[in-house]
C-alpha cells in the first residue's frame, strides 16, 4: 500500500475517497453539529421550566430525538454510509418502537370499560 | 421401506477419506480449543449440546416417571418443580436455541454461500465459550439445589417468594444469551458480505435464508431477555421494586419483557429446522423447492411477525382485554407464513421422485407433527379457548409437538443428511431408519395423550393429579421410554460410523448445493478456489450436466 | 490460534498485514466488520429499550411521584454532565477524523480529551450517587420517604416548592429511583468500559497503530461512544427535566 500523506484543507468539503478509511467528514460539520447539540441542550433545560401542560414531555422528547438524529447522521456518519447501514439503524429503531408501543398498548387500555 | 435409493457411494474397496481435511489439518487439544475454523467450532458445539441434551432428557425421564402415579411419590413436589424447571431451561437455552444454527449453521453456512469462514471467526469461538460458561453455571445451579420457578421465571414468584438459585440461573441464561447474539450477528454479517461471486440473494439455499431470519431474531430479541434478567436480579438482591406490587411495581412488566424475547425465541428455534427440511425434501424428491421466493420471504415474515405476538403467552395474566384482541389477531396472522412453508414442501413432493432415506423419514415426521403442533397453536391463539387450555397439558403437548416433533426431528434430519459431509462417513441406513420410526412412534405415544389430558383439565407443572388422568399419563410415560430408545440409537450408531461407516465421497445424496461439490470432510479453507456461482439453488439439471462432464473427463484417455 | 491459512504462494496479490485470511479483499473486511459493529449497537438499543419501557409505564402511572423524585436530582450536575458528554462526542468524532487524515498527534490529543471528559462525567456521577446514598434515596432496605412526606425537611424539595405527597404516592418514588439507578448505572457501566478501551487506544495510538490506514478500531469505538452519548441524551430530560415548573 503506497504511503500517502494527505494534505487537505480541513475546511474544504470532503472529497477524499479512499474507501477504506470511509467517507471523511469535514471538522466544520462536526463543529456545527456540536453547537447545535449545545443549543438543543439549553432549549430542553429552558423548556422544563415552562408550563406547557401535555406538551412538556412531547417537546422534551422531540428535542432529544433531534439531538440523537444529529449524532447518528453526522457524528456516526450514517448520512454518508451505505444503504445497508441506514436500513440496519431503521430496523433497530423499528424493533425498539415495537417493544415500547405494543407493551404500552396493554397498559393504556387496562382501565378502559369492563367487558 | 422402498428399496429405491439415491445414495451413490464411491467404490468402498478403493475409497479413502481425503488425507487433507479440516479434521486432520492440525492435532492437539489446543488446535481445537483455540480454533477459528467454523467447522471445528460446529463440532465443539455438537458435542456440548449433545451433552446437555442428555441431561435435559434424563430430567424428562424423571418427570415422566413421577407422573406414572397420581400421587407425588417419587419426589417431593418442590423437587418436581426443580426438575421440570431445569428440564425447560436446559432444553430451550442449551439445546434447542443453539441446535441447528450453532452446529449445522456454523458448519455449512459459509460453505453454502461460497465463503472460507464466517465473517468473525474469533467471535464465533467466543460464542462457544460463552455457551459453555452458561452451561457450567446451569450445572452449578443444579448441583447447589436447582431452581423451581419454571423456565419462565414469573414474577413475583421468582423475585420474592423462592429462595432457590434464581440468580445463578439468571446469570447462566444471560451469558448463554450473548452466545446466541454473537452467533446471530456473525451469520447476518457473513450472509450479507461474504457471498461468492454470482451467489445472489435469490440463489441462496433456503437453509441460509432460514438461518438469516433466525439470526435477526437472535440479535434483536435476546437483549430484551438480558435486561429482564438484570431487573429480576436487582429486584431479588436490592429490592428495587420494578416488579413488586407493594412498591407500586407491576409483575406483568417482567412478563412483557420476558416474552418479547421468548416468543421470537421459538421462531429462533424452529426456523433453522425449517431450513433443513427445505434442503432434505428437495434432495429426496429430486425436485427444486416449490415456490422458492415464497419460502424465502415466509422465513423473513415469520421473523418480523414473530415480534408482534408475544402477549398471547399472557392472556390470563391480567393484561387488558383490548390488547388480547390485538395480539390474538396478530397471532393468527403469524401462522400463515408457517403454513405457506408446509404447502410449498407438499407441492415440492408432488410429482417428485421420492425415496425414503433416513433424513427424509425425519422430514416426513416433521411435516406431520409440526402441522399438528401448529394447528393446535391456533386453539391457543384464540383468546376464548386459550383461557381454558392455557396452563394445562394442552400447552405442554402443543409446544412439544412443534419443538420435539418439529424441531428435534428437523435437527436429526439435518445431522443425518450432512453427517457424510462433516465426517466423510455414512451412517448405517437400516438401523437409522428404524430409529426414525421408533422416534416417531414414541413421540406420538408420549405427547398425543397430553392433548387429551390438557383438554380434560389436567394442569401443567403439577406433580400430583386426579386419579382419572392416570391411564393417559401411563401411555405418555410408556411413549417416553420408546422415545428415549429412539434418541439413544443415533448417538450409538453415529459414533460407531465414525470408525466403521462407509466412505461417503463428496456427494452421496447427489444433491445440489455448494457443500456437496467439495470433498468430505471439507478442507479447512472449504474451497481450493472460491467458486463462481452461475445457477439457482436446487438446480438438478445443472448437477446432471456437471456429473456428465466429470464422467467424460474421467473416462477420457 | 489455528487458522485457515492458504499458503502464501496461492495469493496472486499481497495484502496488508491486518487483513484476515478469510476475507478476499480489505474492502470486504472493512464492510463486514463495520456492519458487525452496527449490529452490536442494535443489541444495545434493545437492551436499554427494556428499561425505557419500564420508565414510560411507571412515569405514566405515578407522575406526581416522578416529579417530586426528579427534583432531588441536581440540574447543574446533570446539565454539566450533558455538556461534558456532548463535548466528548465531538472530540471523539475529531479523533476519527484525525485517524482518517493520519494525524497521529491530533488523534492522541482527541482520545486523551475524550478520556478526560469521560472521567469527568463519572466523577460527577459519583458525586450525585454519593448524595443519593447520604439522603437515603437508594432503593432497598434503607430507602427513606421523608423528603416526600415532608418536603420542608429537604433542601431540594423545599427549593422546588414541592407539596407533601400522600403516603402511597410517596412510596412510588422508590420506583423512580430504581429506574434512575438502573438506567444511569447501566449507562455508567458502558462509560467505564468505554474509558478502559480509550486507555488502551491511547497507548496504541501513540504507537501509530491507527494512523497507517487501518482505522477500524477507532471508528467502531467512536460508534460505541456516540451511542452511549445518545442514551444520555434521552436519560437527561427523562430523569432530570420531568418538570421544573409548578
Amino acid at each position: 500500500m503506497s504511503e500517502h500523506n494527505v494534505h487537505h484543507d480541513p475546511h474544504a468539503p470532503a472529497d477524499h475517497d479512499d474507501a477504506l478509511e470511509g467517507h471523511i467528514v469535514s471538522p466544520v460539520v462536526y463543529i456545527v453539529i456540536f453547537f447545535a447539540l449545545l443549543v438543543g441542550t439549553a432549549l430542553t433545560i429552558a423548556a422544563s421550566y415552562v408550563e406547557m401542560g401535555p406538551w412538556n414531555p412531547i417537546v422534551a422528547i422531540a428535542i432529544a430525538v433531534t439531538k440523537a438524529t444529529l449524532v447518528v447522521l453526522f457524528f456516526m456518519h450514517v448520512k454518508y454510509s451505505p444503504k445497508l447501514t441506514k436500513l440496519t439503524v431503521g430496523a433497530g429503531l423499528f424493533t425498539f418502537l415495537v417493544l415500547i408501543f405494543m407493551t404500552l398498548s396493554d397498559y393504556i387500555s387496562r382501565a378502559w370499560g369492563r367487558w | 421401506m422402498s428399496s429405491a435409493t439415491i445414495v451413490s457411494l464411491p467404490d468402498q474397496s478403493t475409497a479413502r477419506i481425503p488425507k487433507t481435511n479440516f479434521l486432520s489439518k492440525e492435532n492437539g487439544i489446543l488446535s481445537w480449543l483455540l480454533t477459528g475454523d467454523h467447522k471445528r467450532i460446529a463440532i465443539l458445539y455438537l458435542i456440548s449440546i449433545t451433552f446437555f441434551f442428555a441431561i435435559g432428557g434424563s430430567l424428562a425421564g424423571l418427570i415422566r416417571l413421577e407422573l406414572l402415579t397420581p400421587q407425588s411419590d417419587l419426589m417431593a413436589t418442590d423437587t418436581y418443580n426443580k426438575v421440570f424447571t431445569m428440564h425447560g431451561i436446559i432444553m430451550i437455552f442449551l439445546f434447542l436455541v443453539p441446535s441447528v444454527p450453532a452446529t449445522l449453521g456454523n458448519f455449512l453456512m459459509p460453505i453454502m454461500i461460497g465463503a472460507k469462514d464466517l465473517a468473525l471467526p474469533k467471535i464465533n469461538l467466543l460464542s462457544w465459550y460463552l455457551y459453555v460458561a452458561g452451561g457450567i453455571l446451569v450445572l452449578y445451579t443444579m448441583m447447589t439445589g436447582g431452581v423451581d420457578t419454571g423456565w419462565t421465571f414469573t414474577t413475583p414468584l421468582s423475585t420474592h417468594y423462592v429462595n432457590t438459585n434464581v440468580l445463578s440461573t439468571g446469570l447462566a441464561i444471560f451469558i448463554a444469551g450473548f452466545s446466541s447474539i454473537f452467533t446471530g450477528l456473525n451469520f447476518i454479517v457473513t450472509i450479507h458480505k461474504m457471498r461468492a461471486p454470482g451467489m445472489t440473494w435469490f440463489r441462496l439455499p433456503l437453509f441460509v435464508w432460514s438461518n438469516y431470519a433466525a439470526s435477526i431474531l437472535m440479535v434483536l430479541g435476546t437483549p430484551v431477555l438480558a435486561i429482564a434478567i438484570v431487573l429480576v436480579a436487582l429486584e431479588r438482591t436490592i429490592g428495587i421494586g420494578v416488579f413488586d406490587p407493594t412498591k407500586g411495581g407491576d409483575p406483568l412488566l417482567f412478563q412483557h419483557l420476558f416474552w418479547f424475547y421468548s416468543h421470537p425465541a421459538v421462531y429462533i428455534m424452529i426456523l433453522p429446522g425449517m431450513g433443513v427440511i427445505s434442503e432434505v425434501i428437495s434432495t429426496f424428491a429430486r425436485k427444486r423447492v416449490f415456490g422458492y421466493t415464497a419460502v424465502a420471504f415466509s422465513s423473513v415474515a415469520i421473523a418480523v411477525f414473530g415480534f408482534f405476538v408475544w402477549e398471547h403467552h399472557m392472556f390470563i395474566m391480567g393484561v387488558s382485554n383490548y390488547s388480547t384482541l390485538v395480539f390474538s389477531l396478530l397471532t393468527m396472522l403469524v401462522a400463515v407464513p408457517s403454513a405457506i412453508k408446509i404447502f410449498n414442501w407438499a407441492f415440492t413432493l408432488y410429482k417428485g421422485s421420492i425415496t425414503f432415506e433416513t433424513p427424509m423419514l425425519y422430514a416426513f415426521g416433521f411435516m406431520g407433527l409440526f402441522t399438528i403442533g401448529g394447528l393446535t397453536g391456533v386453539f391457543l391463539a384464540s383468546t376464548g379457548t386459550d383461557i381454558h387450555l392455557t396452563e394445562t397439558y394442552f400447552i405442554v403437548a402443543h409446544f412439544h409437538f412443534v419443538m420435539v416433533g418439529g424441531m428435534l426431528m428437523a435437527f436429526l434430519a439435518g445431522i443425518h443428511f450432512w453427517w457424510p459431509k462433516i465426517t466423510g462417513r455414512m451412517y448405517p441406513e437400516k438401523i437409522s431408519q428404524l430409529a426414525a420410526v421408533v422416534t416417531f412412534i414414541g413421540f406420538n405415544l408420549t405427547f398425543f395423550p397430553q392433548f387429551i389430558l390438557g383438554e380434560l383439565g389436567m394442569p401443567r407443572r403439577y406433580a400430583s393429579y386426579p386419579e382419572e388422568f392416570q391411564i393417559l399419563n401411563v401411555f405418555s410415560t410408556a411413549g417416553a421410554t420408546v422415545l428415549g430408545v429412539g434418541y439413544l440409537l443415533p448417538i450409538l450408531y453415529l459414533t460407531w460410523s465414525l470408525k466403521y461407516g462407509d466412505i461417503a465421497g463428496s456427494n452421496p445424496w447427489q444433491a445440489t448445493g455448494l457443500e456437496w461439490q467439495i470433498q468430505s470432510p471439507p478442507l479447512t479453507e472449504n474451497f481450493a478456489e472460491i467458486p463462481i456461482v452461475d445457477h439457482d439453488a436446487y438446480d438438478y439439471e445443472w448437477l446432471e450436466k456437471k456429473q456428465k462432464e466429470e464422467q467424460e473427463v474421467s473416462s477420457v484417455g | 490460534m489455528s487458522d485457515s491459512t492458504l499458503t502464501h504462494a496461492d495469493h496472486a496479490h499481497a495484502h496488508p498485514p491486518y487483513q484476515r485470511h478469510h476475507f478476499e479483499t480489505m474492502q470486504q473486511q472493512v464492510d463486514a466488520t463495520g456492519f458487525a459493529m452496527w449490529l452490536f449497537l442494535l443489541t444495545e438499543i434493545m437492551f436499554f429499550g427494556g428499561m425505557f419501557t419500564a420508565y414510560l409505564i411507571y412515569r405514566n402511572w405515578y407522575y406526581p411521584a416522578f416529579v417530586a423524585a426528579s427534583h432531588q436530582l441536581n440540574i447543574f450536575w446533570g446539565s454539566l454532565n450533558t455538556l461534558i458528554l456532548i463535548s466528548s462526542s465531538f472530540t471523539m468524532a475529531m479523533g476519527v477524523w484525525s485517524a482518517q487524515m493520519r494525524k497521529q498527534g491530533a488523534l492522541v490529543l482527541c482520545l486523551v480529551l475524550t478520556f478526560i471528559l469521560g472521567l469527568g462525567f463519572l466523577g460527577i456521577k459519583t458525586i450525585e450517587y454519593k448524595e443519593k446514598f447520604e439522603k437515603h434515596h437508594v432503593p432497598g432496605a434503607h430507602y427513606s420517604l421523608q423528603s416526600f412526606l415532608n418536603p420542608d425537611s429537604d433542601a431540594e424539595a423545599k427549593a422546588a416548592g414541592d407539596k407533601p405527597l400522600p403516603l402511597d404516592m410517596a412510596r412510588h418514588t422508590e420506583i423512580y429511583f430504581s429506574l434512575y439507578f438502573a438506567m444511569t448505572g447501566m449507562h455508567a457501566l458502558h462509560m467505564i468500559i468505554g474509558i478502559c478501551l480509550l486507555g488502551y487506544m491511547i497507548v496504541r495510538a501513540r504507537q501509530g497503530a491507527y494512523t497507517g490506514g487501518h482505522i477500524s478500531f477507532v471508528e467502531y469505538f467512536g460508534l460505541y461512544w456516540h451511542f452511549v452519548d445518545i442514551v444520555w441524551i434521552f436519560l437527561f430530560p427523562l430523569l432530570y427535566l420531568i418538570s421544573r415548573h409548578q
